[in-house]
């Protein structure tokens, strides 16, 4: 039973929120800060796979997400949206159930193939050449998008908001605030389970010795591939769950900025840890609502924190431990496979 | 058939012709030394053999099969194991996970087995886990399983380096000048583990080696390569004796 008690803390905390904001305790401002901690989450825990575990730097993970936004959004408009293109919805209303998950697993699988454009070249090219190489990938993505006009070009795409809706129509409960939690229990658990087997420690193997891991019989082409799909996909996953709690999205919000926001989020976490860049991606949510007030000058105060924090702890809030390496005594509460 | 055959093995960079008509014939169970000046091109015949560049004329025969084109976790996988000039351990992760990691080639479980821990996930992974713990405690390296190797003493990390090597369970080791920066105690150390690991598994072991102590007390074959070409290849006694070998070393002996 005791082993258990983080596992049940975690799914209660996500029945209470999501009670909480059935019956209107949480008003929707604090439901859309609390989902987009769970994209947030999502991106950075992925991000922290290749710029933590495998210690590349890839600047470009914003434009997985538009993928992944733009993929997801495309589907649930194209079967339960009218839509000047694509026509009067395909599907009935009671299956946006299916429809929107499938959605947005569509989303995560074009966001993982689209990570094949930084994948395929990481075998060859490391460090700066391949920094490049994902801030190149970001732009492609971000200019395409913005030169496709059946998909609204620069002015974006809309009709998402129908999604939520047909859910609504049949169950009048908090549907996108669930899925979100669900999506980013997923996303953790799923890289969990990934970096702590043996098949998963072949990343930081090359990332602390490239040559050494080859020699001793890790496929590291295998293993890029596996970490650049695997980290643009769940971003992939992120961009769809955004996309369908804005009920819009346009290109210029997967930009350069949105990446250096995420990697900014790792950073502060710690490289390599997954539960500190979990942490950091909760604390930077509430940071950026917090500083509001700023207004356009927030951007000037938490690029300062980063130098702060790259001059007085380069390593992160937790370094590469997590949690439970830190308070040893969580370990009782959880049993982990 | 012997385990390893090089036949004609030519490697040019350039201008340069660091390994030049290299042949050798391993076979089952032997211990041989590979020596030479510095710059002799000796590292670069195990980097050809790990696959790590190709060659550029010649072939290698491991097990009667050509490795040309095979990448290097192709090469340990089909059983050659290496240890390095200068010590490249995980330093970031404990020693118990870097023998782990050795063993990628046999993990014996997808992705997706990986992502659902499946049965096969955790049957695979006991193995693993019983394998690195079998070495360790027949190394003598149980007590620092959950250490860092960058906060090991040097000696330690060399030990580590090869109970590595030795965990992807190869038919040949190559130790590449295994007892560089070693003192005095841990060179004994180390002819006492490289004679037992040669005693106790079925494997065949070839090293690079300066310090004539070591190639002298274990190896019963010695090759000695110059400036790419073979020089000389016996037995202890007879290199020793060689007078090409001496030339080599300390050079002509008319001014």
């Amino acid at each position: 039973m005791q082993k258990h008690t983080v596992t049940i803390a975690v799914f209660a905390g996500m029945a209470l929120l999501t009670v909480l904001a059935q019956f209107g305790v949480l008003d929707r401002y604090y439901i859309s800060v609390l989902m987009f901690m769970g994209v947030n989450v999502i991106l950075a825990t992925s991000l922290n796979l290749v710029n933590g575990y495998m210690g590349e730097f890839s600047c470009g993970h914003g434009g997985f997400m538009c993928v992944g936004a733009y993929v997801s959004s495309l589907c649930t408009v194209l079967m339960f949206s009218k839509n000047a293109i694509l026509g009067a919805p395909l599907l009935p209303p009671y299956l946006t159930f299916i429809g929107f998950p499938l959605a947005l697993l569509a989303g995560a699988g074009a966001a993982a193939v689209a990570g094949l454009v930084v994948a395929i070249p990481s075998f060859k090219t490391r460090g700066d050449y391949l920094a490049i190489i994902t801030l190149a990938a970001n732009y492609i993505v971000i200019s395409a998008i913005n030169n496709m006009e059946i998909i609204g070009g620069p002015r974006g795409f809309m009709g998402m908001s129908a999604t939520e809706v047909g859910m609504k129509s049949v169950v009048d409960i908090p549907w996108v605030l669930m899925f979100t939690m669900l999506g980013t229990l997923f996303s953790v658990w799923l890289l969990r389970r990934f970096v702590s087997s043996t098949l998963g420690k072949g990343v930081p193997a090359i990332c602390q010795d490239e040559i050494a891991a080859e020699i001793m019989s890790v496929d590291t082409n295998r293993m890029k591939l596996i970490a650049f799909m695997l980290s643009s996909g769940l971003a992939g996953l992120a961009g769809g769950l955004y996309a369908h709690i804005l009920g819009y999205v346009n290109p210029q919000s997967f930009d350069i900025m949105r990446s250096t926001e995420i990697m900014v989020m790792v950073y502060l976490g710690g490289m390599g840890s997954l539960s500190g860049t979990a942490l950091a991606a909760v604390l930077f949510t509430v940071l950026m609502e917090a500083l509001r007030f700023l207004d356009v000058w927030k951007w000037v105060v938490i690029p300062l924190l980063l130098i702060l924090l790259m001059q007085f702890r380069p390593e992160g809030l937790m370094g590469n431990k997590e949690l439970a390496d830190l308070f040893p005594k969580l370990r009782k509460y959880y049993s982990f496979k | 058939m012997s385990l390893l055959e090089i036949k004609g093995l030519t490697r040019r960079f350039g201008g340069l012709i660091a390994v030049n008509d290299f042949n050798i014939e391993l076979g089952e169970h032997e211990l041989v030394a590979l020596i030479g000046p510095n710059g002799a091109g000796k590292t670069t015949v195990f980097n050809l053999i790990s696959g790590f560049y190709q060659p550029s004329e010649g072939s290698i025969r491991l097990k009667g099969q050509d490795t040309k084109g095979l990448r290097p976790h192709q090469v340990t996988a089909a059983g050659v194991a290496r240890t390095f000039q200068g010590i490249r351990l995980w330093g970031e992760m404990h020693v118990l996970d870097n023998i782990r990691i050795a063993q990628h080639y046999r993990l014996g479980y997808s992705l997706m087995d990986c992502f659902l821990r499946t049965k096969n996930y955790a049957l695979r992974e006991k193995a693993i886990d019983t394998i690195a713990w079998e070495l360790l405690e027949a190394m003598g390296l149980k007590d620092c399983a959950y250490e860092l190797p960058r906060n090991l003493p040097y000696g330690v990390q060399r030990r580590v380096e090869i109970a590595r090597a030795m965990s992807v369970k190869p038919s040949l080791l190559l130790l590449d000048e295994p007892a560089a920066g070693l003192n005095s105690s841990d060179v004994e150390g180390l002819i006492t583990l490289v004679r037992w690991i040669y005693d106790n598994f079925p494997v065949t072991i070839w090293m690079i080696e300066h310090q004539m102590k070591v190639v002298m007390s274990l190896c019963s074959r010695i090759k000695v390569v110059d400036f790419g070409s073979t020089i000389a290849d016996g037995t202890p006694e007879e290199i020793q004796k060689n007078p090409t070998v001496i030339k080599a070393y300390l050079g002509d002996d008319t001014i």
